[in-house]
């Protein structure tokens, strides 16, 4: 006798917390009854296997049908078919939207297009996460960009509107459109060691001070508009800014300059720095590798090979001269102060604008 | 013109995209009352249109405004082709017409589509404003109130009762029209729909006509059915009790729940009568009642409810023959004429209500049912459904007679219900036989019997429990024994009622769900050797259930059963029975022998061994079930129960059918030992197999508890969680070598998984209680068992438990007063201290002036009472099988009720556990099966629920196969249901019912259908940590030491 239909509908929906995890991870039901039988579960409740099977089934039944919802989130807040509690619906949309470390490596940076999905067997392969949950991850990184990538406003803002996401998630999530959108290269084998953590956060003082938005011409509230002659607010950098770059250029290409900066800077560090020789040999290189970055920036390459040129021309070099965080986190702030007390230096603000960020942005990336 | 319905369109909201091309949809609404139509504009190029229309206004005959329901229809426009429909909205105004309930319908209702199910929301106003119209002839009964609620609303209080109402209307099902060739499946589903609408709109409007006939102004207990009937048309049939109900003050019913009842109580007499055995000419025994017929339907023709004279229920005979109660006096005569007079005048004395009043029920006879074997036929005049009312008129006849039989006049917890497969239906009626208090029944009456009050007092625990037939004269052979409560009066000594437990009924420990499940093979057949057949059948199922039910019972070592309901279902080659009902151990009981197995050849050692071996077995789970359940009855001597019962012992015997086929039965004495054993003899494998299959049903997991009542007896600190839910299951037989043990086996096991399944999902909400389980069969193919179970998880607070289970002393004054401390803890805990004592009173009287009567030891007499009544009736139906048909019936085991409802009670204890409501964009709207809302209080009821929808699917894989398919579409129903009664302002269906789920599939055409059913009252309830507390909350520990200890000193 086998159950050709096997259903249980309850006025308020159940959620299974184990089960949804189980089911966003990707597990097909066999798998799921799998593991839950592994956890003791049956133990427990003195369960049997096929009570467990059709539970489970049940569970990934619901969750199917809140898929569609859940791809819209404020849409399962006003839906009327599932009454779910408001801190399960939260729940829900939270943990179908959080993603894996090791997923989000693979793909930050890269163009959210069918090719890269169909890359994802590879990725799936490659970190052990199921090729269904890189899907939905995926997925969820291609429908958040597609719904925030032409509005203006601010862009963790638009995301916590649009998916009702908790803070830290749409942070997260801003940082992969905005790496998604610049294309920033992340998947260089030298780049392995830098966690999302470390690229998210760079993508936040990015969106806070290298884009239109940052500048504050932009209203305060996002405004959903779509007809968005100007350029987005958060998830472009400005060009204008990276325009502006070039003008830094002087910095290396003007001997007495450079000099001059030099000399400040190893004035003011003399006996401060563990590695001070390696400091005063290597600055000419340092501020070359700091400043050419930022003058290339005009070439939508070059914006790309941004964390790659910044490991290879800042980070590779001061970590085989072993220097401590403390040693680079003293260079960097002399070495962008002191570019104040060059006199035949103009583009104070445009200098702070790029250094602050860049400066954040090493410190964290310097580690093993 | 005595009506004008206005409706606004307001908006749309989450509308499919009709138009691929642009993504977007350009949206209009049709609205339809009678054959007036309204359009609003469309609302380009949106999913979200803000229509914003004018008032729509109908000028209708408020006999339209309830038949016909109101239509939305969402369409997309299209320049070019036709519109495309989105979907539709039917709107019942039915609970606009009356001025207590809702005055606006408005909100957000979703578009359902039959095809695509829901589509997007839209969002309506309704208002009607009615003219009073003088016309005395008038066709419509607006302002008679419905509720499928089977007891009294909570906040009404009933003036009188009047009794029974029926009505049933028939038609053409569209689905067999022949039009239904040449349309969309579309089309057809929503002529079905709205056909379906129109007729319980009609039905409604004429079962209210009666109820003004009978200058009532309420439903209660109304129970709407469809028989989808095939080829032969469409039947929508509906049974309720006419009532006249006062709404209770705000202030009273804002008061706790229990106030108001409990005033009523100390003013009701106690028409207790202690000697009920008045009629000296007893009835026949319920074998000789039956009467088998079957004719061909054709055949009948209406009866007169004037007709029935012959069958009027009361006793014409006096009182007081022979039996020991002398002290009933003259009252009780007169009491017994003005029920009898109140009663006669009523063509059925039956009550849909499962509880009652606090007084109203004064004992009760025992189940009484009737069922009977029918062939479809083509309805050919709509417009005289004579042959179905006869039908019903028919099974109703024979529950009355046997009602009669069993001493009394009334039938209290009535319900019909019907089995169709083909062109073969099975009509079956049941209820309990009960004697009735008759203040509640005319007017006039109530002075004389407030009189009485001084002397008319028994414990009000016990009091229905006393048979109401003459002892000397039973219908049946009985086995009785004095009152364990009162000692005074004779009671069985084991009951079967379809009621809910009386809130007064002094219960040790918990209930239990027990279920007795049945499957029979049938030959195919047809038409009337088809008929035949399942007739001949009958009679062996329900032998077969009883006895199941009956070891069941014994084994949980109970003595009661109350919310009885034997299900019978036919199928192309099978029937099944199913009976699930609560067992509770009474006090007022005598205790339940253990069950004691025998062997037929006692010769063989390993045998012996074999079947001491299973005894034990026997013993140990008997044992285990009276801890598990809390059943700890105190010893009580024999001598002090009374006299041995001087009538002839009579001889007990168990009987069972040898082999399945066969209808030779056993005799056993069981006369020899002196405690009552009931015996299950092993004479075969079949008899091996079910004491095997009456020791695999495993308890629920510790923390679970479970019954088909509204409350859960022994359990009575309910928190305010509560889970509704409905669960399917089909599961598909597989066809080689079925035979009866092995179907049995199948469908214990499916019942048995799904209870599992139950238990496991609800599992966080332990410690908790399933209330109201309602199980239903039905067979839609050959190989394909359908089960539908809807229930309630209520969560239960396992610390603060009020302690229920009291060590019995042997002085019945101190155990009754013990009791009496059970029963009013509700009471005690919501009542300021003068309410509490007034409420007191009743129980005490009963208790001092119990009334003596003649007692019987000896349980296996009363087990033999029906096993015996069965073997002469199986002997019989041989003879009688020629006969084309047969109407079964069995009157067994009596119970009298005089209560008040019992969630009233319940509904008490928890306000102050009450979670609040969770803030949500879309109203928490909740749905429960019971009456009541635990740690809440209603408000207000807005009016009846009832709603029928159709879905359809030619996708069936891609909606994800069958489960998926329904799944989704008992979730949409719930939005519905939801949606409704939000927009009439309720956050709450109360007494919600799952009446139908008529589910269909092919998955070869990947095609699927399925018809549901349900209905409800809506309500608004609040919080009771929300209302503002008028008496001071009293903890129930302290209080009730207190008024207890006033209680017998009293």
């Amino acid at each position: 006798m086998t159950n050709e239909l096997d259903i249980f509908v309850g006025n308020t929906t159940l959620i299974d917390e184990d089960v949804y995890r189980l089911w966003l991870d990707g597990y097909s039901v066999n798998d799921a009854v799998g593991l839950r039988v592994r956890s003791g579960i049956l133990e427990q409740t003195g369960a049997t296997a096929g009570v467990l099977q059709s539970d489970t089934m049940d569970h990934y039944r619901t969750f199917h049908m809140l898929e569609r919802l859940l791809h819209t989130p404020p849409k399962l807040l006003h839906q009327l078919v599932f009454q779910i509690p408001p801190s399960r619906q939260a729940l829900l949309i939270e943990r179908y939207y959080t993603f894996d470390e090791a997923f989000v490596r693979e793909v930050l940076g890269k163009k959210l297009s069918k090719g890269t999905k169909k890359d994802l067997d590879d990725i799936s392969t490659k970190t052990g996460v199921t090729l269904k949950s890189c899907r939905r991850q995926f997925d969820n990184f291609k429908r958040v960009f597609k719904v925030v990538e032409e509005m203006r406003g601010s862009l963790a803002g638009n995301i916590q509107q649009h998916f009702l996401l908790s803070d830290r998630l749409a942070r997260d999530y801003a940082a992969v459109v905005f790496f998604a959108n610049n294309r920033f290269e992340t998947g260089k084998k030298k780049l392995q060691y830098l966690t999302f953590g470390d690229l998210a956060f760079c993508a936040e003082l990015m969106i806070q001070n290298w884009t239109p938005g940052a500048v504050g011409e932009a209203p305060p509230f996002p405004s959903p508009s779509l007809d968005s002659q100007v350029d987005d607010m958060d998830v472009d950098l400005d060009k204008e800014f990276l325009q502006d770059l070039k003008e830094l250029k002087v910095l290396v290409a003007d001997k007495d300059l450079l000099d001059l900066h030099k000399s400040l800077v190893c004035t003011a560090l003399r006996g401060k720095l563990s590695i001070f020789p390696e400091m005063e040999a290597n600055f000419k290189n340092l501020s070359r590798g700091l400043v050419n970055i930022a003058s290339k920036l005009t070439h939508t390459k070059d914006v790309r090979d941004l964390f790659v040129d910044l490991v290879e021309k800042f980070i590779e070099p001061c970590r085989s001269d072993r220097w401590l965080l403390n040693d680079v986190r003293l260079f960097l702030n002399q070495y962008s102060a002191s570019v104040h007390s060059l006199d035949g230096f103009r583009h104070q603000a445009l200098w702070d604008r790029y250094m602050v960020t860049l400066r954040s942005c090493l410190l964290r990336m310097y580690h093993d | 013109m005595p009506g004008k319905l206005k409706v606004k369109i307001v908006a749309g909201r989450h509308l499919p995209v009709m138009d691929r091309a642009s993504d977007l949809t350009d949206a209009f609404v049709e609205v339809k009352f009678g054959n007036t139509t309204f359009k609003t504009d469309v609302y380009h190029k949106s999913l979200n249109p803000q229509w914003n229309s004018e008032w729509f206004k109908f000028e209708v005959d408020d006999e339209d405004l309830q038949d016909e329901p109101l239509q939305i229809t969402v369409l997309d426009h299209d320049t070019y082709s036709a519109n495309d429909a989105i979907g539709k909205v039917y709107i019942d105004i039915d609970p606009l017409l009356y001025s207590e309930a809702a005055t606006v319908i408005s909100g957000w209702f979703p578009i359902y589509d039959t095809i695509h199910g829901i589509r997007g929301e839209i969002n309506v106003v309704v208002k009607v404003d009615l003219f009073n119209d003088l016309n005395r002839f008038r066709q419509s009964s607006c302002g008679v109130k419905f509720f499928c609620t089977t007891s009294i609303p909570k906040c009404y209080r009933a003036v009188i009762i009047h009794g029974f109402v029926e009505e049933l209307v028939v038609n053409e099902d569209p689905e067999y029209q022949w039009i239904d060739r040449i349309r969309t499946p579309r089309a057809s589903n929503e002529a079905r729909q709205r056909l379906i609408s129109l007729m319980s709109g009609e039905l409604q409007r004429k079962i209210g006509l009666k109820v003004l006939e009978m200058r009532g102004n309420a439903v209660v207990g109304y129970l709407q059915c469809f028989d989808l009937e095939g080829e032969s048309g469409l039947v929508v049939r509906a049974i309720g009790t006419a009532c006249t109900l006062d709404k209770l003050s705000s202030t009273a019913a804002f008061l706790p729940a229990c106030n108001s009842p409990s005033k009523e109580m100390k003013e009701i007499p106690f028409n207790e009568d202690p000697n009920p055995n008045t009629h000296s000419s007893g009835p026949s025994t319920p074998l000789k009642n039956q009467t088998y017929s079957f004719s061909p339907s054709k055949s009948y023709s209406r009866q007169s409810s004037s007709s029935d004279t012959d069958l009027s229920l009361t006793p014409k005979t006096g009182m007081g023959s022979g039996s020991a109660g002398k002290e009933g006096g003259p009252f009780k005569a007169l009491l017994r004429q003005q029920t009898q007079s109140a009663l006669e005048q009523r063509e059925f004395p039956f009550f849909t209500l499962t509880a009652f009043p606090p007084g109203f029920l004064v004992h009760v006879g025992g189940v009484v049912s009737a069922r009977s074997v029918k062939l479809l036929d083509r309805i050919h005049n709509p417009d005289e459904p004579e042959t179905r009312d006869a039908w019903w008129a028919e099974i109703r006849q024979e529950i009355k007679s046997h009602a009669k039989a069993l001493g009394c006049h009334a039938v209290v917890g009535y319900s019909e219900s019907t089995s169709i497969c083909e062109e073969v239906c099975i009509l079956s009626a049941s209820g309990t036989a009960a004697v009735l208090n008759p203040r509640f029944l005319q007017d006039g009456t109530v002075e004389g019997c407030l009189e009485q009050r001084q002397e008319e007092n028994l414990p009000a625990g016990c009091g229905f429990c006393h048979i109401p037939y003459d002892e000397l004269n039973m219908p049946f052979p009985a086995h009785l024994t004095y009152c364990y409560s009162c000692r005074k009066q004779k009671v069985p000594d084991v009951l079967f009622t379809t009621i809910d437990l009386p809130t007064d009924a002094t219960v040790i420990g918990k209930g239990c769900l027990i279920q007795a499940r049945l499957c029979r093979l049938k030959k195919k057949a047809q038409a009337e050797a088809n008929a035949t057949a399942i007739s001949n059948l009958l009679p062996f199922m329900e032998y077969e259930v009883h006895t199941q039910l009956m070891n069941k019972l014994k084994l949980k070592g109970m003595n009661a059963l109350f919310g009885l309901r034997i299900q019978i279902t036919v199928g192309e080659n099978m029937l099944m029975g199913l009976a699930s009902a609560t067992g509770v151990y009474l006090t007022a009981l005598p205790t339940p022998g253990g069950i004691q197995i025998a062997g037929k050849t006692p010769n063989d050692g390993s045998y012996e061994q074999h079947i001491s071996h299973m005894q034990k077995k026997i013993n140990d789970t008997i044992a285990k079930n009276k801890e598990l359940y809390e059943i700890n009855p105190p010893e009580i001597p024999e001598e002090i129960i009374g006299s041995p019962i001087p009538e002839p012992r009579q001889r007990s015997r168990l009987l069972r059918s040898q082999s399945e086929s066969s209808d030779e039965v056993i005799e056993l004495d069981l006369s020899h030992g002196k405690k009552d054993a009931f015996v299950l003899e092993i004479d075969d494998t079949d008899a091996m197999e079910d004491v095997h299959s009456l020791l695999t049903d495993v308890p629920p997991p510790s923390g679970f508890y479970s019954c088909n009542t509204e409350i859960m007896p022994g359990i009575n600190n309910w928190t305010s969680e509560i889970q509704m839910f409905t669960s399917v299951r089909v599961s598909r037989l597989s066809n080689i070598n079925l035979t009866n043990q092995t179907l049995n086996k199948n469908f214990n096991d499916l019942c048995e998984n799904l209870l599992k399944s139950l238990y496991f999902k609800l599992r966080s909400m332990i410690p908790c209680c399933l209330c109201h389980v309602n199980f239903t069969v039905s067979l839609p193919e050959d190989e394909l068992i359908q089960v539908t179970v809807t229930a309630v998880a209520i969560t239960f607070d396992k610390h603060q438990a009020v302690q229920t289970t009291k060590t019995h002393v042997e002085k019945s004054l101190q155990r009754a007063s013990t009791d009496n401390e059970e029963l009013l803890q509700f009471p005690l805990e919501l009542c300021t201290d003068s309410l509490a004592s007034h409420t007191f009173s009743p129980a005490k009287e009963h208790l001092e002036s119990a009334s003596s009567n003649s007692g019987i030891p000896a349980a296996q007499r009363a087990t033999s009472v029906d096993y015996s009544s069965f073997a002469d009736r199986c002997n019989s139906w041989i003879e009688l099988i020629k006969l084309k048909a047969q109407t079964i019936r069995r009157g067994s085991i009596k119970t009298t009720v005089s209560v008040e409802k019992a969630s009233p009670l319940t509904e008490g204890h928890f306000r102050q556990r009450s979670a609040p409501c969770a803030n949500s964009t879309v109203g928490v709207v909740k749905m429960t099966p019971l009456s009541f809302i635990p740690g809440a209080k209603i408000t207000k009821y807005l009016g009846i629920i009832n709603m029928f929808f159709i879905r359809e699917t030619t996708s069936l894989r891609e909606e994800g196969g069958v489960s998926g398919f329904l799944h989704a579409f008992i979730a949409e129903v719930f939005a519905m249901v939801r949606a409704h009664v939000a927009a009439l302002g309720g956050n709450a269906v109360v007494s919600y019912i799952m009446k139908q789920c008529v589910f269909m599939e092919n998955p070869n055409k990947n095609q699927a259908q399925c018809l549901i059913n349900v209905s409800g009252d809506a309500v608004i309830f609040v919080r009771e940590s929300e209302l503002e507390i008028i008496s001071p909350q009293q903890p129930v520990a302290s209080c009730q030491p207190a008024c207890s200890g006033g209680e017998i000193a009293t």
